[in-house]
């Protein structure tokens, strides 16, 4: 039986593991019980600063403890990340100062409170921030790691995390897990899928599915959107000569769009974009959004298909 | 640190004839705000700032957050008369690969403690700063100078209550009333009706001086070190004309971010007591 967890809890783990550094320090903005920093929180209370609701200040205040020699985690829901994004912009990225902002309940898989709280372009401005290392890991094992990396990051980061439970991927595989490259979970030489976050484990059910079929298909983990790995990226291309790209997220601007700015530069293939087709999201289930959206596992097997007729 | 307040008023007005060159010669920038807070800026940085010029990253030093980081003008002409920059680096204000970028840069110019140039966010870097030196239980101070207008800005309340909740004494505001911000005056713009009665109902301990006159100015900055005031944030309002020293400046909304033509440059230089008239 494969273990389930949210993302946000590798996160929780990951702050109390890096706890043993005396510079690092967390910041909250009234939902450290969500994002799972209450858990520092607790331990660490004279080291966890509360911001209230007031995402602006707390990005900034992270940076003049960035400037200051300390090592600044600041979280809140992914959709309040985006409010306080000009803070990101001129007061953290441009002075390049390493606060780690983590944006959970990202994405339409959050479900039920509806598309307010559905974050669908997080991955896409923050992607455009120079200096900023972009993550949205798929379970809370990659999670864990790759927080647990950010210290010796020296910039700035945002990473997406999920609310809802999703399959563990990488028990006893921690090592396999560095920023900056991607990780094949399954290999196949008819057509690549490339994913992120949630999507992750819906691209292996479709890649199970197209196996059914006769076509095998290459899944990639991309849990770091920017800097893309784009060697991986080229030696995809090479393998298979078609991709696809799964994410919950805006069509426009996350990975896909990571993906096709490195193919279009260097190399050609196909490329199918599986993501939320630049709509707003609804009250819903985590999986019933998933249909809706047309992200889920049966949609990326189609895309997969179109990809190799287009060889 | 001690010095008269002749003294000062010298260092202020060498820094005013700096202020208007720069913007002359760049025939751009912030005049104004960076005249109305200069009297400010030679008290603060000449007999209260714990700094080493020599070594402007030692991590014990005071920081200093020109929120308003538009008026940088003011800024280089006192990180030069301290010795943070030379005056020939003031030369390079605006130009391509200067160090006195258009808005004060941590990452250009020695001694600028923030990349500032968008409203609102100086005061939560201070906060951030104040944080990490009670943190390191360390006695350096955040000085953060912040605009009027700017209090327009939403964040700057978020700020000030975390700061009053967090009872940050080692976080010291200056606000720079020169009532005047970008299209007109305050007035006519965003009224702001009691300013010191929204900072005390923040939690914050307040004072109000004419931010032109060096005796209380220096009042002002006793009372931001005193030790009843050094329990919660402090916010000291200094009431100053915007473009103050220069006649055809003062309160004229124009010369917010206006250069001096030449005929205007040399009446400034008489009015500074350089040239004679």
């Amino acid at each position: 039986m494969t273990r389930m967890a949210a993302t946000r809890d590798g996160y929780g783990q990951a702050l109390l593991d890096l706890a043993g550094n005396e510079k690092v320090v967390v910041l909250e903005a009234d939902l450290g019980k969500s994002t799972k920093s209450l858990h520092f929180r607790k331990a660490y209370p004279h080291r966890t600063i509360s911001c209230g609701i007031g995402e602006q200040n707390m990005l900034l205040v992270g940076a003049g403890l960035a400037a200051s020699g300390y090592i600044p985690f600041a979280s809140t829901f992914a959709i309040f990340t985006e409010r306080a994004f000009e803070q990101m912009r001129n007061g953290v990225a441009r002075p390049n100062l390493a606060v780690h902002l983590c944006g959970s309940h990202g994405g339409t898989h959050t479900g039920t409170d509806g598309s307010s709280a559905q974050s669908i372009e997080d991955l896409a401005v923050f992607r455009t921030l120079p200096n900023v290392v972009v993550m949205h890991p798929c379970d809370d094992v990659s999670t864990r790691e790759l927080t647990m990396q950010l210290p010796a990051l020296g910039k700035p980061s945002y990473m997406r995390t999920a609310r809802n439970k999703t399959p563990v991927l990488y028990d006893g595989r921690e090592n396999e897990v560095k920023i900056g490259k991607g990780i094949v979970l399954s290999e196949g030489n008819d057509v690549a899928i490339i994913a992120c976050g949630v999507l992750v484990s819906e691209s292996l059910k479709a890649a199970e599915s197209l196996a059914e079929e006769g076509i095998n298909a290459t899944v990639v983990d991309m849990h770091t959107l920017k800097p893309i790995d784009g060697q991986l990226i080229d030696d995809l291309v090479a393998q298979c000569g078609a991709l696809v790209t799964a994410e919950d997220h805006n069509v426009i601007g996350g990975l896909g769009s990571a993906v096709a700015e490195h193919i279009v530069a260097n190399s050609f293939a196909p490329l199918e974009m599986v993501g939320v087709p630049d709509r707003f999201g609804e009250s819903g289930q985590a999986d019933e959004m998933l249909e809706i959206m047309k992200i889920s596992a049966p949609y990326i097997a189609l895309a997969a298909k179109k990809a190799i007729s287009r060889k | 640190m001690s010095k008269s307040i002749s003294e000062l008023e010298e260092i202020a007005r060498k820094c005013r004839v700096e202020i208007v060159k720069m913007v002359h010669r760049a025939q751009a920038g912030h005049p104004g705000g960076s005249l109305s807070e200069i009297d400010l800026l030679a008290a603060l940085y000449a007999t209260r700032m714990r700094i080493r010029p020599d070594d402007p990253k030692w991590s014990d030093r005071d920081r200093f957050i020109l929120s308003k980081g538009h008026a940088s003008p003011g800024m280089y002409a006192i990180l030069a008369e301290m010795g943070f920059i030379s005056h020939e680096d003031l030369k390079s204000y605006r130009v391509l690969g200067g160090v006195c970028q258009g808005h004060v840069d941590m990452k250009w110019c020695p001694g600028v403690d923030f990349s500032a140039g968008s409203l609102g966010m100086g005061l939560s870097f201070g906060m951030g700063c104040a944080t990490a030196a009670r943190l390191d239980k360390s006695d350096r101070r955040a000085f953060v100078m912040i605009g009027d207008g700017e209090m327009q800005e939403g964040s700057v309340w978020e700020a000030a209550m975390a700061a009053a909740h967090h009872e940050l004494g080692n976080l010291k505001v200056i606000l720079d009333r020169n009532r005047i911000q970008n299209d007109d005056f305050c007035e006519e713009q965003m009224r702001m009706f009691d300013i010191p009665a929204k900072w005390k109902a923040f939690g914050w301990n307040v004072k109000e001086i004419d931010g032109h006159n060096m005796n209380e100015i220096m009042e002002g900055l006793d009372f931001l070190e005193s030790p009843e005031n050094c329990q919660g944030p402090s916010i000291l309002i200094a009431h100053t004309i915007k473009g103050g020293g220069i006649s055809y400046m003062e309160n004229n909304p124009s010369f917010h971010g206006a250069a001096p033509n030449d005929e205007q440059f040399h009446q400034a230089m008489i009015e500074l007591g350089e040239v004679e008239a």
